[in-house]
């Protein structure tokens, strides 16, 4: 991760261990898949005794083990791109061009050439498994009457998987930006990595089929109409002829070939498989629940102690670990929960319990007002804006540049083509857009400002209140205070877990952009960013496993203290932790009348891509309503006696009577 | 060890259990004297099996009288590729040999032979596999013959869902007057249900296909919810659903297929499932979560049933000697499991600590065997227990014992004791109307004034039976009862009651 601070601890000693044992461990795996594939691709049903002794007698050859150690290297590369690209808060682009900006963008590039070198090294080691007419590049020329014919000729089966190779490397660095498979999602349940292993190999092993046969459908498809342009530059740079008594390839006799449709096949299947168990064991090291000390009798393990930890910004892997490990203390571990509910010993201050309650209130109440300030651009503009579109465009606070040039980095961060639309002055591109970014500093720079109504007065109205918007932050307030200000509030997600995204690019200062067609292309890309209407609601959501998390962890913790908690340090924060959850539920009810807000995301089978947050915003609303009822059910009558506003109380009310 | 010679003799010439009070169960001549009483506010619903017509659907053996023989071959192989899956597909193929070419019909008839010889041999190994899916859910799960095929109280709220014969459910709720019907396109053979605990709306089904969560808002006041309420969670591979089972604390959803090895745990909000997968048992066919939610039962068709912990999602097996594991149910604190085994006359306790590694083997808590009763007429009692049900204060254990050809159905209700040892001590039979026999049981999940057991009758009727105790581990509160005779009364005798357990103990 290239937004990792390297001095963070638990990158450190956690996330790389880890990391390395997944790759270790897929390192181990190769032999195995690699001879399940010599035994696939060498398969012969009319000489069954032939077929199994000569499998075996290539795993012994020189060839294999040459083929094997390649192999390692490669699954080297991908572990290490798996380490340097995952991310716990999915980028979720809210248009298309957004998602354009995301393939084009160039660290994306590099990934793909990368993708695509090795997808051709393993089919390279594939086709010299596979042997016979896959063997090598040059192949000897069938044509004998000739005498001035070459010795040796191009072999096309071997350049036709070799390209194969690149394709699938690409289409999978391709999907994996569609589909967000650098993404990490956290299990709804606790299992051993063995366990969650051994029962996710099936579903990797049809899941690679599945791609390698939607790939090879593309990729023949693709042969067929352009595979000329490659195989004549390779013919031509190498020095090979081409043979021209056998078919090519990419004719139809040439390509309705069952045995080389099968081939390759299992070759792309071998070359899936061998990434997504790399991907897999990742996901299952990277996501073990990790244990953080509550509290710890040496200063210098301070840090590492949940309350210190929880408030850490910049490592978000570390801060949804620790979210996990205290939702998760708070549920089966009653020891702990003494340790969170104690009493420091000099001084007798519930440390513990305000450091955990107060970064779990601000989480939420966080989300509250994200919520809110979408709602109200979607209101006074009868239409969604996208918030900001993918979290890698998060712009620093004190650059200073205009707001023209920040509205056009957000969606196109470090491609030429926002200069293009930058040029369209008061387009209504340039509004809506102009949205996404704003940090609580920029005020001046606070897009509804620049409406036509807004007059000079409002202006410096506006920045005078904007100091008071840091005070908010902290506090938990109703929706309906919070609204006298919308304006002021920008819908950029600007959180804190959210800058583990691909890069954060600082904004490209504009250049001076051509002078044509801007108003054309603005109008194009006005046209095009308004197509993914769901999309909006998912980004809003991105991070809500946190909220879950923390929900949960809360509600579980004010439960357990009913009976446990001696000494009545959660009754303190008890009102507030009321009022934030209700207030979030407020505003999650309102966000959810929204237009596309409950429409259920279409199931994708088969894919290795994560899809869990596109339905995050509704697991967040069942936990909000379950930590809710939770409270109420534990406590019952009693929290007649909370003093929390008359509207919240109302509320209550109506969970205590369930229903809600 | 308790036994049913101990209990006293139960009721006959028409008697109805009424209630309990005063530690022994008071009987009358008719129910309308029992609607007299008005325990509670909730009064008995009727459901005769005549006014409600089953779902008609076409079954698979009659699948051939509609279908129309004139469509193409193609056209015939994808309905019976769709309909009944590869097999479906070549026993057409075979079928219609004089269409397709000879090496094609030869062909895929052999391959269906050695199918069917797999799947064979697959069903002697596991031969519920060859049940149909209505044979199963009857099998495996409580359903009935009665008009009444599942019954689920709402942990929270005074509120019930009746699923009935026409695949339809319908909720009850004691301070609205509207009773919702649910109904679905995929609700057929509904299984079993349950209410989501921590949530007032939400209520999963186990359905012949699917599993499908209503989200019926409280407040609402239409009777009609439409289908856009209903949430289809689905798992290929994992149908019917016989069985589906809250967390209690609300978060997951575990349900459980005969035919899939793999229970699903279900994140339902997000509509996304983590399978378990445990080859052994060749299904699951009954899943139930220990009231504190550390413990997790799943039963399977063989003589196997496993008890997952849920923190780490690892379990342990408990082969049984002599059939399946029929029926179970938690202790309310979670740590004891009375469970009992098809073929057997007894039940079992197994105790959980988390301070030893568990226990060895299950102690017998009851003996159950066949009883007569000499009085006036003898009354035979006594059998296989269809299914167990332990009030949440656990005091009171209900025993659905299984009829026979001499003698019907019959409920055996116990106290339970946990201290200083585990111990069954009789209380006595509730029976109910002539000719009637008890299908299902459930207690309701907080009655105030002790225990109250719901029974849904094999005539359609569900009634009330309270069991007025006052609970040793519970304060009395108090609070307006709704039965100032009734209350008075256990004012009266609370003081007897305790002086009658220090007695025993």
């Amino acid at each position: 991760m290239l937004s990792f601070n390297q001095d963070c601890w638990f990158v450190r000693k956690v996330v790389r261990w880890r990391a390395l044992a997944s790759i270790a461990w897929s390192v181990l795996l190769l032999p195995a898949t690699t001879t399940l594939f010599v035994f696939l691709v060498r398969f012969s049903l009319f000489h069954p005794v032939e077929w199994i002794s000569e499998c075996f007698g290539l795993l012994m050859a020189a060839s294999t083990i040459f083929s094997l150690i390649l192999l390692c290297g490669v699954v080297l590369v991908i572990g290490f791109f798996n380490l340097e690209g995952y991310t716990v808060v999915p980028s979720i682009p809210c248009s298309r061009v957004a998602l354009l900006a995301k393939v084009l963008h160039p660290r994306q590039c590099v990934h793909s050439l990368v993708h695509c070198t090795v997808g051709m090294m393993v089919m390279w080691c594939a086709s010299v498994m596979a042997g016979g007419r896959y063997q090598a590049l040059g192949s000897p020329c069938t044509r004998g009457e000739s005498a001035d014919a070459p010795e040796v000729c191009l072999n096309e089966y071997h350049v036709f998987l070799l390209l194969a190779g690149a394709f699938i490397g690409y289409s999978h660095s391709f999907l994996g930006v569609v589909q967000n498979m650098n993404y990490v999602s956290f299990q709804i349940i606790q299992q051993y990595k063995y366990l969650r292993c051994k029962g996710s190999l099936p579903w990797v092993l049809k899941c690679s089929a599945v791609q390698s046969l939607y790939a090879v459908r593309n990729y023949v498809a693709l042969y067929f109409f352009f595979g000329h342009i490659p195989r004549a530059w390779i013919s031509n740079s190498l020095n090979l002829p081409i043979d021209s008594s056998l078919h090519s390839l990419d004719s139809l006799t040439g390509l309705l070939d069952f045995s080389l449709l099968y081939h390759l096949w299992i070759s792309g299947a071998f070359l899936l498989l061998t990434w997504y168990i790399t991907v897999l064991l990742f996901r299952i090291y990277v996501t073990e629940a990790h244990r953080f000390p509550v509290q710890s009798t040496f200063a210098e393990d301070a840090e590492q102690c949940l309350p210190k930890v929880l408030s850490e910004k910049r490592t978000p892997i570390m801060k949804f670990l620790a979210l996990q490990d205290l939702a998760l203390l708070s549920q089966h571990s009653p020891p702990r929960r003494q340790e969170v509910f104690s009493l420091s010993q000099p001084g007798g201050h519930p440390h513990n319990w305000n450091a955990i309650s107060k970064e779990c209130l601000a989480l939420l109440s966080d989300l509250t007002q994200r919520l809110v300030a979408h709602h109200d651009a979607v209101a006074s503009n009868g239409r969604a804006r996208p918030p900001s579109a993918t979290s890698d465009t998060r712009t620093t606070s004190n650059s200073s540049v205009s707001s023209a040039v920040v509205s056009g980095t957000e969606d196109l961060p470090q491609t030429p083509r926002p200069s293009v639309l930058l040029k369209t002055p008061g387009s209504v591109f340039l509004k809506s857009s102009g949205r996404g970014i704003s940090s609580p500093l920029t005020a001046p720079f606070t897009p509804d400002l620049d409406s036509p109504f807004s007059t000079p007065s409002l202006r410096h109205l506006a920045a005078q209140q904007v100091p008071q918007q840091g005070q908010w932050l902290g506090s938990v307030q109703s929706p309906h205070i919070i609204r006298r200000g919308p304006k002021l509030w920008s819908t950029s997600t600007d959180s804190q877990a959210n800058g583990s995204a691909l890069a954060s690019p600082v904004p490209t200062p504009s250049s001076p952009p051509p002078e044509q067609k801007s108003s054309f292309m603005a109008q194009w890309l006005q046209n095009r960013k308004e197509q993914l209407p769901e999309a909006s609601s998912q980004a809003l959501f991105a991070d809500s496993q946190a909220h879950i998390w923390a929900l949960e962890g809360l509600s579980h913790l004010v439960a357990a203290s009913f009976s446990e908690d001696k000494y009545g340090v959660v009754q303190t924060t008890l009102p507030s932790i009321l009022g934030c959850m209700l207030s979030l539920q407020e505003a999650v009810d309102r966000h959810f009348k929204l237009p596309h807000a409950s429409s259920k995301p279409v199931k994708t089978s088969c894919s290795m891509g994560d899809s869990t947050y596109k339905t995050l915003r509704f697991a967040l609303r069942a936990a909000l309503k379950t930590s809710i009822y939770r409270i109420t059910s534990t406590f019952g009558e009693h929290l007649n006696a909370v003093c929390i506003s008359a509207e919240h109380q109302k509320r209550l009310q109506q969970f205590m009577e369930y229903r809600e | 060890m308790c036994s049913l010679a101990l209990f006293p003799p139960p009721l006959s010439g028409g008697q109805i259990t009424l209630y309990e009070a005063n530690n022994e169960l008071v009987a009358g001549s008719s129910p309308d004297c029992y609607e007299k009483q008005g325990a509670q506010t909730l009064s008995a619903l009727n459901f005769p099996r005549e006014t409600l017509k089953p779902h008609s659907r076409p079954e698979s053996s009659s699948k051939a009288a509609f279908l129309d023989h004139k469509d193409t071959l193609w056209m015939r192989s994808a309905g019976a590729w769709r309909d009944a899956g590869l097999s479906g597909l070549l026993d057409e193929i075979t079928n219609s040999a004089e269409e397709v070419p000879k090496w094609l019909a030869v062909s895929s008839g052999c391959v269906l032979a050695l199918i069917r010889w797999m799947s064979s041999f697959h069903g002697s190994l596991f031969p519920h596999l060859t049940l149909s899916g209505e044979e199963m859910t009857a099998e495996f799960s409580q359903v009935s013959d009665s008009a009444i095929r599942s019954f689920a109280w709402h942990p929270h709220t005074d509120k019930f869902a009746v699923a009935l014969l026409d695949d339809s459910i319908k909720i009850y709720n004691s301070r609205s007057a509207t009773a919702p019907t649910l109904k679905h396109r995929l609700q057929r053979n509904v299984s079993a249900m349950q209410w989501k605990p921590l949530c007032a709306s939400a209520l999963a089904v186990a359905c012949h296909t699917c599993l499908l969560v209503w989200h019926v808002d409280p407040s609402s006041l239409s009777t009609r919810p439409s289908s856009g309420c209903a949430q289809v969670l689905s798992h290929p591979g994992h149908s019917p659903v016989t069985s589906v089972a809250w967390s209690p604390s609300g978060s997951l959803l575990v349900s459980a297929s005969p035919v899939d090895t793999a229970m699903m745990v279900w994140d339902v909000a997000a509509e996304n499932c983590v399978p378990l997968q445990r080859v052994g048992g060749g299904g699951v066919t009954n899943v139930s979560w220990s009231p504190d939610g550390s413990r997790l039962l799943a039963a399977t068709p063989s003589a196997l049933f496993r008890v997952w912990e849920t923190r780490m999602w690892t379990c342990e097996r408990w082969p049984c000697l002599k059939g399946r594991c029929q029926s179970a149910c938690w202790s309310p604190d979670g740590s004891r499991l009375l469970f009992s085994v098809q073929g057997e006359m007894v039940i079992y306790a197994l105790t959980f600590s988390d301070m030893t590694g568990g226990p060895k083997s299950a102690a017998v808590v009851a003996d159950l065997s066949e009883t007569t009763f000499s009085g006036i007429d003898d009354i035979t009692v006594g059998g296989e227990v269809q299914s167990l049900a332990w009030d949440p204060t656990g005091e009171r254990l209900a025993v659905l014992l299984k009829g026979s050809s001499s003698h019907p159905a019959i409920i055996a209700v116990f106290k339970t004791r946990s201290s200083p040892v585990f111990e069954l001590l009789p209380c006595g039979f509730v029976s109910g109307e002539i000719g009637a026999e008890p299908r299902l049981i459930q207690f309701h999940p907080h009655f105030q004034h002790g225990a109250l057991l719901t029974v849904c009758w094999s005539n359609g009727r569900i009634s009330h039976v309270p069991f007025y105790f006052v609970s040793v581990g519970r304060p009395h509160t108090g609070g307006s009862p709704p039965l100032p005779h009734i209350t008075s009364k256990i004012e009266d005798y609370s003081t007897t009651h305790t002086l009658y357990t220090e007695q025993i103990s």
